[in-house]
């Protein structure tokens, strides 16, 4: 118990270490020597957590990543890869900044929901397609959720873009309007201006408690998880498969809307025309979340806490030593592999594994 | 008006390209019996570091060598995480996309950016017109008078069929995707036929890379594959995992692509963004209702655990 205790926890720590090790050398390439890789993560973790406000600008980036990585997991724990959670991010937010603009007269305690549940629906809809249609036409949803990123961002950009139906004329940069100051998230510190830290962060930690009841306590759940570990068994129990998927994937799609919407009332309080560098990257760093925290609700706040504190953490590495922020990339990507193939950590420090406990898949790659 | 039209199939096959050579990549990958979502990273580190070479060495053709040869050891390090180490290979091919975006933007700080001052950019391969098949009428402006990458993409087209569907390498290969137990039985070394393919495979990714800075635009930028990788993916199941099925899916969607840029250029009006969706919308649209269920080989993703 005690051994299994230990390679429980010291894997992930394992696999951590060695990831920062290996990105070391990728700083020692751009010349200097180890007390400039000492600098360079001290500045990550000095950035992510002692620096006035740093640690609240964590929790914020690693808000969005929870509720993008609990999308991506859910997906997978019903068998399906759902590699679409930039574009439902990206519907999510356009439908919440249209409540917020236009719904103005409504009183906070109504509009602040409405935005997010608008989100939401905005959000399920987009990945509802994608369910849809390979549940009737056996269209494979990893074509479909990333053709549908792209026509998300270009209907995105349409609709906020100069001369577009949800653009502001009167801002200089192109963007949708703001939305009424009754939509904002409330700020978690309200005494202090710069303390950006708002209410999001704790609607996806709700968020992840309402996805694991969901998910290990309901039938729903149960016939979800049945539907992804084996197919074949869920239908020979009646189970309507048809339904689940497309069930599962509105699901999904709405956690990354929530992402989107969230994003817009907390922090953003519009959408800009840039909508790809808005959505930023939140299709792959919720795969590798979802992924660290082995696809369990509970695991994916862990992994969205690394992940957001190492973006928080880049811009201060690359302002003190000079080296790229893009070296966190690397590293993420680093720690992912080492996490997620604990049999490379293994080898490397020689730790025999343990009896072969049976475990479900992760991913079912293109799975029929 | 012909003239037009043939100019349209002209670059409809250019666009195409990226899109046939990811496809290949993924067949040769998949039907050994290993997917490969990497193939995005795969082709973006090949365009920064071929950008790289080419800036730095003036010498084009060393370019689109360490080019191709970068899409190959990337991809011998997915094979060996997914063979060797037998980690899921959704998450290997998600650590290479990661790995790229970090590798990529660090190196193109560190020696492309502005503030590096790199050397100038040599340009683009030149446009090789084949002598006399040029010249055949339609046919000839539409195939034969382009840049060498879009050949060797025409030419791997005809190969990868006749590799995997009349050589014993590629009888090995697909029986190594579809039941590895039984293609061990009869003396097939799987891993050895899957670490070949999957490397092999990633040269193609690394050509595919190539074609963005040293054939179409000449500079690298940050992103700049955009997502082709994964709708060459989307290209390789659409066909079925066949190589002349993957063309034409890949050539759907070049001419959708070719035919909006012509769209934005002779009708303004109507609000560009709807023209650069069209490929995308297309794309689901044939998918659901031409192609309808798509069958992967049967060991497609499973790492094989000797008996």
């Amino acid at each position: 118990m005690a051994r299994r205790l230990l390679t429980g926890i010291g894997i992930p720590i394992l696999a951590l270490f060695s990831a920062l090790l290996l990105g070391s050398f990728v700083i020692l390439s751009t010349g200097g020597g180890w007390d400039k890789v000492l600098t360079a993560y001290g500045a990550v973790v000095y950035g992510a957590f002692l620096k006035p406000r740093g640690f609240s600008e964590t929790l914020l980036a690693m808000t969005p990543l929870i509720l993008t990585g609990l999308a991506v997991a859910l997906a997978f724990k019903a068998g399906l890869f759902n590699i679409g959670g930039e574009g439902q991010f990206l519907i999510g937010s356009l439908c919440s900044v249209w409540i917020g603009y236009h719904l103005t007269g409504l009183p906070g305690i109504v509009l602040v929901p409405l935005g997010l549940i608008a989100g939401m629906l905005g959000g399920a809809f987009w990945a509802a397609i994608a369910g849809y249609l390979k549940s009737r036409l056996g269209s494979h949803e990893v074509i479909n959720t990333i053709m549908l990123n792209y026509i998300a961002f270009n209907l995105g950009d349409f609709l906020v873009n100069s001369r577009g139906p949800m653009n502001d004329p009167t801002s200089s940069v192109p963007r949708s309007p703001m939305i009424a100051l009754s939509a904002h998230l409330p700020r978690l510190n309200p005494g202090s201006p710069s303390d950006r830290l708002h209410a999001g962060v704790i609607i996806a930690l709700l968020a992840t408690a309402v996805i694991w009841w969901l998910l290990y306590k309901t039938t729903l759940g149960f016939e979800l998880r049945t539907t992804g570990a084996n197919p074949d068994a869920a239908r020979y129990a009646g189970m309507n498969a048809r339904r689940n998927l497309v069930l599962a994937m509105a699901l999904s799609g709405s956690l990354a809307g929530l992402a989107g919407a969230v994003e817009v009332q907390g922090l953003n309080f519009n959408v800009p025309a840039a909508v790809q560098s808005f959505s930023a990257g939140y299709g792959f760093d919720a795969i590798a979340v979802a992924l660290l925290g082995h696809n369990h609700p509970f695991g994916v706040v862990p992994g969205a806490f690394l992940f957001g504190a190492m973006r928080t953490g880049a811009d201060l590495l690359q302002l003190r030593t000079g080296v790229s922020r893009y070296v966190i990339s690397i590293i993420q990507a680093l720690v992912l592999l080492f996490a997620a193939a604990p049999a490379i950590v293994r080898w490397i420090y020689r730790i025999r594994a343990e009896r072969r406990v049976e475990e479900a898949p992760l991913t079912r790659g293109w799975g029929a | 008006m012909l003239d037009t039209i043939v100019g349209l199939l002209a670059s409809t096959v250019i666009a195409a390209t990226p899109l046939a050579l990811g496809a290949y990549c993924g067949i040769f990958c998949e039907r050994s019996g290993v997917v490969n979502i990497g193939i995005e990273g795969m082709m973006l580190t090949a365009a920064c570091i071929s950008q790289i070479v080419a800036q730095y060495s003036g010498d084009l053709r060393l370019a689109l060598l360490t080019g191709i040869l970068t899409g190959g050891i990337l991809a011998f390090i997915h094979a060996v995480i997914s063979i060797r180490f037998k980690a899921e290979q959704i998450i290997s091919g998600t650590v290479i996309n990661i790995l790229a975006v970090g590798l990529t933007g660090h190196l193109y700080q560190r020696y492309l950016a502005f503030s590096a001052s790199p050397p100038q950019s040599p340009g683009t391969f030149p446009k090789v017109p084949i002598p006399l098949l040029q010249d055949i009428p339609i046919l000839g402006p539409i195939f034969f008078q382009h840049q060498p990458i879009v050949y060797a993409m025409l030419i791997l087209t005809f190969l990868t069929h006749f590799i995997l569907f009349y050589t014993p390498w590629g009888l090995r290969t697909r029986a190594v995707g579809e039941h590895p137990r039984a293609a061990d039985t009869v003396g097939i070394n799987v891993y050895r036929v899957r670490y070949i393919n999957v490397t092999l495979a990633g040269l193609i990714a690394g050509l595919a890379g190539c074609w963005f800075t040293l054939e179409w635009v000449g500079t690298f930028n940050l992103q700049m594959t955009s997502g082709k990788g994964f709708i060459a993916l989307a290209a390789m199941i659409f066909g079925k995992w066949s190589p002349f099925g993957s063309f034409a899916a890949a050539v759907i969607f070049g001419f959708a692509n070719a035919l909006q840029i012509n769209f934005q250029l002779n009708m303004p009006n109507i609000p560009y963004q709807f023209l650069t969706m069209a490929p995308y919308l297309l794309t689901m649209i044939v998918l659901a209702g031409v192609i309808g269920r798509a069958i992967p080989p049967a060991a497609d993703g499973q790492p094989y655990e000797k008996g």
